[in-house]
């Protein structure tokens, strides 16, 4: 299942090195300490950005003192956080207050095996691709579950309680939208997906209601990573920090990168479902042999998509937790089923549009 | 029906908000114009403070050296916190053979002054007035008990208060 073309070259000096059966369990751990090293730096990198465009929204300037524009500010942050000491409550249930946070990293990082970064790096590349990421990222909802039962406090079980409701009810959202786009393309397969994009991105084949499908995805995604409007599980005014109220030092930190990979991994669901992945626009780049170009382009899809969901967030007041509730059980989701029949229609007429 | 209109306006206002927001993102990506935020210590030089801002209460002094306190003491008995002393003489009226008052040492209590503005109202011949300084933070507290008369300075003559 491992596919690592550009790295073939490491791949044979280390069967050459050792039996293959040793050479394959290494190779795998390699694999592993790397997706361990993209997650914390894509985390720091994701906070900072995220200050930064607060900070122009805010007309402020954000962090510009630690290192060239202020890029090194979180992992000065970062440095504080570990060196803090690790704060517990007495009464909590320390075996489970303790595994939380690793829930959600763990789900996070299986989530981002499946991410094509390009047409080279892509770990893990499974038949059910986009239907493993859904799932996989369901489960995260168990450690923020977690964290707010085990922490023996009342705001920070409301807050997990909240965080069940949110999740499961636009989850269903997610799915859908995915049906949608699988209907479109009738494959699960990420490098599949991607492939059959070289003819027009999917939100350009499937025009009116892939467009409809985007937009829902929008609105799910930003619940789905508990980003404001949304972010009801650590309303910090009603809660104090919600779930995470106990934690501190890295534990914390912990849910933090969490959080900001996570919108990382819808990010990227978004620009495989709908903007063709590590694909150049209008296929610019194909003849070109640019070493990391794909890496290129899909960095800037999913920057550009990130961007919007900051926009989101400092533009939008936080729902109440009914209105939540009706926008996905009234709204988002009878669209969605009719978008569906809507999408099945097109695609058995070959109304698409293809170049 | 009001579903489907619900929606349309829904997305219109939120479409709005996001252009408003939008409009102060890019206008300060790209210009940095409308930025508030004062980087403090590099622009220390050019840092000019606004002019109703309370620094410190200061004497005014004109350009020969005089100012304007005929030594009345109002804004002594004014200042709530005693920040204020006024040290005076006497001295007789030549034209007039009167005695009168002559200002020798206007002293300032900085560390006790709460920035309330209550002697600068007072004043009856507007001497004291506000200064923009802000940096008046030391390591002793007697550097800041200060002076405010300049050494050498005399009253404008023909004041009249």
């Amino acid at each position: 299942m491992i596919r690592l073309s550009i790295f073939t070259q490491i791949h044979e000096w280390l069967y050459s090195l050792m039996p293959a059966s040793s050479a394959h369990i290494l190779e795998l751990v390699l694999i592993a300490a790397a997706y361990l090293g993209i997650f914390a730096i894509l985390g720091l990198l994701l906070v900072w950005l995220e200050r930064r465009v607060a900070g122009f929204f805010q007309l402020r300037l954000g962090p510009n003192r630690v290192g060239p524009i202020g890029l090194f500010q979180t992992i000065a942050d970062a440095l504080k956080l570990v060196s803090k000491e690790l704060t517990g409550t007495v009464k909590a249930d320390h075996f489970l207050y303790g595994a939380a946070p690793y829930f959600i990293i763990t789900t996070a990082l299986m989530a981002m095996a499946l991410i094509p970064f390009s047409q080279e790096i892509h770990a893990f590349d499974i038949n059910i691709g986009v239907f493993f990421i859904a799932s996989v990222s369901s489960v995260g909802v168990v450690g923020i579950f977690l964290a707010g039962w085990a922490s023996n406090n009342k705001y920070s079980l409301i807050g997990g309680m909240r965080t069940g409701i949110q999740m499961i009810s636009y989850e269903l959202s997610i799915g859908m939208v995915i049906v949608t786009m699988t209907t479109l393309a009738g494959t699960l397969q990420i490098s599949e997906l991607i492939e059959m994009q070289r003819n027009g991105w999917f939100i350009i084949q499937g025009h009116f209601p892939a467009i409809l499908a985007f937009m829902i995805f929008m609105i799910a995604g930003t619940a789905e990573s508990n980003r404001v409007p949304f972010d009801l599980v650590e309303a910090e005014s009603e809660l104090g920090a919600g779930f995470h109220t106990e934690y501190s030092g890295m534990n914390f930190a912990y849910f933090f990168l969490a959080e900001f990979v996570n919108l990382f991994i819808i990010s990227s669901i978004a620009v495989v479902l709908f903007f063709g992945g590590w694909l150049a626009p209008f296929g610019i780049t194909d003849g070109l042999h640019i070493p990391f170009i794909g890496l290129f382009w899909f960095g800037l899809k999913v920057t550009a998509i990130i961007f919007i969901f900051m926009w989101f967030r400092w533009t939008f007041p936080r729902f109440r937790i009914d209105q939540l509730l009706t926008l996905e059980w009234k709204y988002l989701l009878p669209i969605n089923m009719v978008n569906i029949v809507v999408m099945a229609l097109m695609v058995w007429l070959g109304l698409i549009i293809k170049f | 029906m009001s579903y489907f209109s619900d929606i349309i306006q829904g997305t219109k206002s939120l479409l709005t908000g996001m252009r408003i927001t939008g409009n102060y993102f890019f206008k300060n990506f790209l210009t940095r114009k409308d930025v508030i935020t004062q980087q403090y210590p590099d622009n220390k030089d050019t840092l000019k403070m606004f002019d109703r801002f309370r620094g410190e209460v200061t004497l005014a002094h004109n350009e020969n050296n005089e100012h304007r306190c005929d030594a009345c003491t109002t804004c002594e008995k004014t200042c709530p916190n005693g920040s204020l002393e006024v040290i005076w003489d006497k001295y007789k009226d030549p034209e007039t053979g009167r005695n009168k008052r002559v200002l020798v040492k206007h002293i300032y209590h900085l560390e006790m002054c709460t920035m309330c503005g209550l002697c600068i109202e007072v004043c009856p011949t507007n001497a004291l007035e506000w200064g923009q300084d802000f940096h008046h933070a030391s390591y002793d507290r007697g550097q800041l008990t200060k002076v405010l008369n300049k050494p050498g300075s005399k009253v404008v003559a023909g004041l009249k208060g």
